[in-house]
């Protein structure tokens, strides 16, 4: 039998969907990593004659769109962005919803009701309503992408970090930190919210997955930014041909299922990984 | 009765307040956006300084912001939610013209995820761990991978661009001058798709939740008991663990609402389907905030209403429910 030594990273290897996962991650960073490299000119300029088939000239293995762009270099280009996105994007909901779930669970009271009503509030309206509200009202570029799907993920988080939170105030080395004299504000975010962050790491990979393909809805209809190549981009492009190209449209959609499916085989890899070691499984 | 009526009452002012922020903060957001309603009227129609400066005041936009949020509860409390900007037409008016649309592809795919996907939970949770559980599990994560509007452009191009079965877009055929089934018919053909496009990856969401209730509730010893007392396994399945797993789902029919909402706005824009979400991205396009605020509004007490029909649903099946709030 499998001894209470072996490694969460051991365990992880032992489930063939991890590995697969895991596997579809490292090609999708790799994409991510050399596109720069093995495109170098901008992936939006004119590389051939527009509507290029797949498999017919070797420079342009997946042919060009409507506008005679490198299918493949807009493939590994978008890969970036979704990428960036979607680690950018968990990233600030997971900080947000700790943050607030730390000061609502800790504070009690006032404090925690008027949150969590914001809470509340923010689950009520569509997430998705409320990013599309918020790109066209700023304005669309990377970094507000980010900042909007953000704005409308980060009510998970908060609430499970906050659960987390009521369990552990009352434990021992809390009053201790109480009895010493440390300001609630330091307790609450350098005693409690470290110890209360493993649930809420736990929901990452779904967070990652929901704010590439938020991405992808919002570049599909045409509130990504400009500037860059999106994969949900060139789903809309190639909708204008969807009859005689339908491939424009769907190799960046097969792109876009197989990363989301590698990041939810991963994170349940690694969550059944940290489930055996607490003896749940 | 009297349990359900309390419940009732104490989530309803609780709803009112979240509604409150809701208005506030969105009123907010959308007052940030750079150039107002005349500027977005003039842009499509053009006209000198004078007609920018009659508009704004005959709109109320050269008064404070307080005030304007003022004005604008006000109108709300009175069921007004203004005038279009890109429609010309009393606001309410227009999402009351696309709201049963909305509806209508909500209730079909919510039927369709959580009917479909609690079946085949049961038949993958009958038995965890077995080879039909596997594929199942790995099927409905992938299902789960896909883009909802991808999903749909790939369904129009097999079924109404190649085979041609189905219409490829809108909610029914224009000026057919059909009537009564007929009618019901032609309309029931131009949802399939859009349908089946938003229901399946939500049949996932609840496939799973199904299959992962009930290997929990096979771990429980009134089940070990119900074994080792020799009774059809076929019946522990269905009365027992199924039945048993079958309730945090319900509760997820309301958290999913929400994102059930936001989902039909891109596959309402795949299908030219004129419903709510298509009007919210017309709105985004003719940058129309009055009415995008009023869409954002119809969406949230939609949201709202249908938890609180979750919530009185909850408590006439689990009698547990509200019991223990019977003092507040």
């Amino acid at each position: 039998m499998r001894g209470p030594g072996m490694s969460r990273m051991a365990r992880f290897f032992r489930s063939p969907e991890a590995i697969a996962g895991a596997l579809i991650l490292a090609a999708l960073a790799l994409m991510a990593l050399v596109a720069p490299l093995l495109f170098s000119s901008d992936p939006l300029a004119i590389a051939g004659p527009p509507l290029t088939p797949p498999f017919q000239d070797w420079a342009l293995p997946l042919g060009t769109d409507r506008l005679g762009r490198d299918v493949l270099a807009e493939l590994f280009h978008g890969a970036r962005t979704s990428l960036v996105v979607g680690l950018a994007a968990a990233a600030a909901s997971l900080a947000i919803g700790a943050v607030v779930g730390t000061l609502a669970g800790f504070a009690g009271g006032l404090t925690d009701e008027v949150l969590m009503r914001v809470t509340d509030a923010f689950q009520t309206v569509p997430g998705f309503l409320l990013a599309l509200a918020f790109v066209s009202v700023v304005g669309p570029s990377l970094g507000v992408v980010v900042a909007a799907i953000a704005l409308s993920a980060w009510t998970g988080p908060a609430r499970v970090a906050r659960a987390e939170v009521l369990s552990i105030r009352e434990r021992d080395y809390v009053a201790g930190a109480r009895v010493i004299g440390m300001h609630p504000l330091e307790i609450a975010f350098r005693e409690v919210l470290p110890n209360a962050l493993p649930p809420v790491l736990a929901l990452s990979s779904v967070i990652v997955a929901a704010a590439i393909l938020t991405e992808a809805a919002l570049s599909f209809l045409g509130l990504g930014d400009p500037n860059r190549v999106t994969w949900g981009g060139m789903i809309a492009e190639g909708r204008a041909v969807l009859r005689s190209q339908p491939f424009l449209s769907i190799v960046p959609g097969v792109a876009l299922v197989l990363t989301v499916l590698g990041i939810y085989l991963a994170g349940e890899g690694a969550v059944e990984g940290t489930a055996v070691r607490r003896g749940l499984s | 009765m009297t349990r359900a009526l309390r419940l009732l009452r104490r989530r309803l002012i609780g709803s009112v307040f979240v509604l409150l922020i809701v208005v506030v903060g969105s009123f907010l957001l959308l007052e940030a956006a750079p150039g107002d309603a005349v500027d977005a009227y003039i842009v499509s129609t053009g006209g000198d300084a004078g007609l920018v400066e009659s508009l704004r005041q005959h709109w109320g936009l050269d008064q404070s912001e307080p005030t304007r949020l003022a004005n604008y509860l006000w109108a709300l409390a009175h069921l007004d939610l203004g005038q279009s900007v890109a429609f010309s037409r009393p606001i309410r008016d227009l999402i009351l013209e696309r709201l049963p649309n909305t509806l209508l592809l909500m209730v079909s795919a919510t039927a369709l995820s959580f009917g479909l996907g609690s079946l085949l939970g049961i038949v993958a949770g009958a038995r965890p761990g077995s080879a039909r559980d596997r594929i199942l599990s790995i099927g409905s994560l992938a299902l789960y991978a896909v883009p909802g509007f991808w999903l749909g452009l790939v369904l129009s191009v097999v079924f109404a661009v190649q085979l041609r079965w189905l219409p490829i877009a809108g909610i029914e055929s224009i000026a057919s001058g059909k009537a009564g089934f007929a009618r019901a018919a032609d309309i029931a053909s131009h949802l399939v798709l859009p349908v089946a496009a938003l229901g399946f990856i939500y049949l996932a969401l609840y496939l799973r939740m199904m299959r992962a209730g009930m290997a929990e509730v096979w771990r429980q010893d009134f089940v070990r008991a119900l074994i080792a007392r020799g009774i059809p396994r076929r019946r522990i399945v269905i009365r027992h663990v199924a039945r048993n797993a079958l309730l945090p789902l319900v509760t997820m029919l309301g958290l999913q609402s929400a994102q059930m909402l936001g989902g039909s706005v891109v596959i309402e824009s795949v299908f030219s389907m004129p419903g709510l979400g298509r009007l919210a991205q017309e709105a985004v396009a003719a940058r129309d905030t009055p009415l995008l605020l009023g869409i954002i509004l119809v969406s949230a007490v939609l949201v709202v209403l249908v938890n609180l029909a979750v919530d009185i649903a909850y408590a006439f099946l689990d009698p547990r429910v509200g019991t223990s709030e019977a003092r507040t």
